[in-house]
């Protein structure tokens, strides 16, 4: 059977399509578990019974969250095997490491103290009871650590060597691979973008409910704690995101050309492009509308200095690596989609910001703005959505700015893909998750917006001392 | 082969007899739920029983493929492409059944609770029969290349052999499944597992029989290890006995201790006969040793050094968990 289609272009697609998929869970589950954690913390401080039922109120989407998080993420352990047989072949010595490092120290965690959350409300008082979710919560930014770890070494492989005899990559430093530069830029940039989305998931849907006027008390605090994590969380993520901008300019240029979508030298001082018409046949920039300086003030924090285009790099790559992988490579990557993710990404975090601090203002204890500013709480409401593109053109830069690799200047993707599946398998495959994606995304977002509706009234109305049972009929079903 | 390599075949066994003590009765509770339970009230108490700590179950699963990838590449490479649709299917049904409980909880009617309580007992025993059938064809020998791709047509994994050993990991898991549910519940629910228990340890025993018979036929285990094989194999009908004796005696620790302890003679079984292979090919100068699949002697330490370290504290917790949750569950 041949549909046009290659093993290779079925198995990048399949690449992103679950991994775009999981990473709408992992995000939401590691903020969202930092975001109950700090309700339950409010609760025990201030032993105000309010903030329980926040926790465990928002704990519902948690739980959702981690569900469909758990299973996504099993599809992804196993598809290096599945589909890219010959890169863990290739990367085995290095890559299988952190991921059972990963699955030993936070899978475990988090899925055991989870369950003793769940089950756990009325078994302990209430400080054990909360060191539960900050376990959760610190195994599921431990998992990021490692799953992460693997990633930055194919952005940037370190403490390893190609070993002669076999031709496979060999780790020679564990600690160069923990300590790789990539992984510290990335990991706080990847947790802050996931607190930014756990918060600003309660904030737009406790927006949602505020509009109906109901529980009005319950989620204008509910509000107040996500904004406060939120904004914070905004300010980590864009300051990170500065550093990590520097960081690539060194590291990986054609990543960095490609987002600001420069084919020619900028020239020194370097304008910033605010919008630009590409041409990715030809190489070049048919028009664009620049702000002068910025793009030095982004790269460089000054006012002066070049930064290199496409072209010039490609010529420098040629020379680089040409006697390894031959002069047919193209290296130059997927410019359009990275610069448009780009100032997809960057534009949220400014719009975080913005949102988080009108929405403190309105929110304060003496006024009542938030109500009566509808407009605002539907813009609100509109920013559950906003993380998870940020999120998702964040990681296309990351992953297509990689081109032609899979690790970084040393194995590229057509040698990566595994030589024995067939066309029919893949196709088979991506169909299949396709339709199950579908499926568990609807019901998430049914079951998430009947959680909504249905309120925290059933918590707001039991007495402390009733026994609360997440699988319990009043619990959840609501009858 | 090193000593570590050895360790290491032997650390991949333990964390797949894990997986099997601990997820085989989560999937036989998953299988009993459109079986045994019979009203809403017992399934939401089967469902309980293994409410917290179905995901931590799971995760043995995953710890023994990540552990694979970072001890034998070569084999996790083979492997996981070569059983490519099984594996799909696998995922599929672990899908299923890992969302059900979560969703089926959120239900407000009773077609959307049945349609989640399918989902639990079909990717329940899915899982189970798949796994055991990938295990027994991957025993049998594979078409495996000199580069070590494996290429198998339908036939090559789904026989009389591998069919049988789905067939058998499945009634074993759903027996190990009826006596946690023993353990765990009163009432109807513990009288009706044991009731049920009796008549299908009898089918357990043919179909033993039949996968010994089948595994002398299929696979070069009783002629490379004749001594092991045999005692792991009459291992397993002794300690099938011992369950038969507690369920007809009614000691519920007995039979589960020993439904689960099966299970790990059938993942020792096939480990021992792997031995000193990792995949088995039909063209035995294709086979991946043990001694060649390996990553290199660095990674094998620092990964020696971290499991050790790190397994004894989970465990702390994990039984912990168990602990806290033993209790009876009325239905
Ligand atoms: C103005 C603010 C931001 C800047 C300057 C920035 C910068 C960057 C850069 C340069 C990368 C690519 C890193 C690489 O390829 O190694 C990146 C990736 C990413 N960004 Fe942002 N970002 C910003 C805001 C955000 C926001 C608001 C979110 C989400 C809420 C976010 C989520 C991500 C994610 C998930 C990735 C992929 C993982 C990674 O490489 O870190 N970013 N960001």
């Amino acid at each position: 059977m041949n549909l046009g289609l290659s093993i290779i272009s079925l198995a990048r697609f399949q690449f992103a399509m679950t991994t775009v998929f999981h990473f709408f869970f992992v995000p939401l589950s590691i903020g969202l578990a930092l975001v109950v954690a700090i309700m339950e913390t409010v609760y025990v401080v201030k032993k105000d019974i309010l903030y329980k039922h926040m926790a465990q109120f928002w704990g519902r989407i948690f739980l959702l969250s981690f569900a469909v998080g758990v299973v996504t993420g099993i599809i992804q352990e196993f598809q290096f095997g599945m589909n890219w047989s010959d890169y863990s072949r290739f990367m085995g010595d290095i890559f299988g490491a952190p991921l059972a490092i990963e699955a030993l120290v936070a899978f475990f965690m988090e899925s055991t103290f989870i369950g003793l959350w769940m089950f756990g409300w009325d078994r302990f008082n209430a400080k054990i009871h909360l060191a539960f979710i900050w376990l959760t919560s610190i195994g599921t930014m431990i998992s990021a650590m490692w799953i992460l770890a693997a990633n930055s070494f194919m952005q940037n492989p370190v403490g390893f060597m190609i070993n002669a005899k076999t031709g496979r990559a060999q780790m020679t430093s564990f600690s160069a691979v923990i300590k790789n530069p990539q992984l510290w830029v990335e990991l706080p940039h990847v947790l802050f973008g996931a607190f930014v989305t756990g918060s600003f998931v309660v904030a737009g849907m406790a927006a949602f409910s505020l509009l109906k006027k109901k529980n009005v008390n319950f989620f204008r605090k509910s509000l107040k704690v996500s904004l406060i994590i939120g904004l914070v969380a905004t300010i980590g993520v864009v300051a990170v995101g500065d550093l990590q901008t520097r960081y690539i300019i060194k590291e990986q240029p054609m990543k960095f050309a490609a987002t600001e979508g420069l084919y020619k030298d900028s020239g020194s001082p370097a304008a910033w492009s605010v919008i630009s018409s590409m041409d990715t046949q030809n190489h070049k920039t048919n028009w664009s509308i620049d702000v002068p300086y910025v793009l030095d003030i982004l790269s460089y924090h000054k006012l002066s200095g070049n930064v290199k285009g496409q072209n010039t790099l490609n010529k420098e790559f040629h020379a680089k690596y040409d006697k390894k992988f031959g002069k047919n490579m193209n290296y130059y990557v997927p410019t359009k989609t990275l610069f448009w993710s780009f100032r997809v990404m960057t534009i949220s975090g400014g719009v975080f910001a913005l949102i988080a601090i009108i929405g403190l203002l309105f929110n304060r204890a003496s006024s009542d703005l938030i109500i009566r500013q509808r407009w605002f709480l539907w813009v609100l409401g509109i920013c559950t959505f906003l993380p998870f593109a940020a999120n998702t053109t964040g990681w296309l830069i990351t992953e297509l700015g990689r081109y032609p690799w899979v690790v970084y200047g040393l194995l590229t993707i057509a040698d990566a893909v595994s030589p024995n599946v067939s066309v029919a398998s893949l196709l088979i495959s991506n169909i299949v998750y396709f339709c199950v994606f579908s499926g568990l995304g609807i019901v998430m977002i049914v079951l998430s917006r009947r959680a909504l509706h249905e309120g925290p009234d059933d918590l707001l109305k039991a007495t402390d001392d009733a026994p609360y049972d997440p699988y319990g009929k009043g619990a959840l079903s609501h009858e | 082969m090193s000593n570590l390599q050895l360790l290491w075949f032997v650390l991949v066994g333990v964390l797949f007899s894990g997986f099997f003590f601990l997820e085989g009765f989560d999937f036989g509770v998953g299988m009993t739920i459109k079986s045994l339970a019979q009203t809403r009230a017992e399934r939401d108490v089967v469902i309980h029983t293994i409410g917290p700590h179905w995901d931590a179950n799971e995760v043995w699963l995953i710890t023994a493929g990540g552990a694979m990838f970072a001890s034998f590449p070569m084999w996790y490479a083979t492997l996981f492409s070569g059983f490519y649709l099984i594996l799909l299917l696998i995922l599929v049904a672990l899908i299923m059944r890992g969302v059900s409980f979560e969703f089926r909880s959120r239900m407000e009617s009773d077609a959307g609770r049945n349609f989640w309580e399918w989902a639990a007992a079909i990717g329940s025993f899915l899982a189970a029969f798949l796994f055991g059938m990938m295990f027994t064809a991957m025993v049998k020998g594979m078409p495996i290349d000199a580069h070590g791709d494996m290429t198998a047509h339908f036939t090559d994994y789904v026989n009389l052999f591998s069919i049988v050993g789905g067939v058998a990991v499945t009634l074993l898991c759903y027996l190990h499944g009826l006596n946690f549910i023993r353990l765990k519940t009163t009432g109807t629910l513990r009288a009706r597992a044991l009731q049920w228990a009796k008549p299908l340890y009898w089918v357990l025993f043919a179909g033993e029989v039949v996968f010994a018979i089948l595994l002398y036929f299929n696979t070069d285990f009783f002629t490379k290890k004749p001594i092991s094989t045999l005692i792991l194999v009459v291992a397993l009908v002794v300690l099938t006995c011992l369950a038969t004796w507690g369920v007809y005696g009614n000691h519920e620790w007995l039979s589960f201790i020993s439904s689960g302890l099966s299970l790990i003679d059938v993942v020792v079984l096939l480990f021992n006969g792997l031995f000193p292979r990792v995949m088995v090919a039909n063209n035995a100068v294709n086979s991946i040793l043990i001694k060649n699949a390996s990553n290199s002697p660095y990674t094998l330490h620092l990964m020696t050094v971290i499991a050790l370290s790190v397994l004894p504290i989970m465990l702390v917790y994990f039984i912990w968990s168990y602990w806290v949750f033993y209790k009876r569950l009325a239905s």
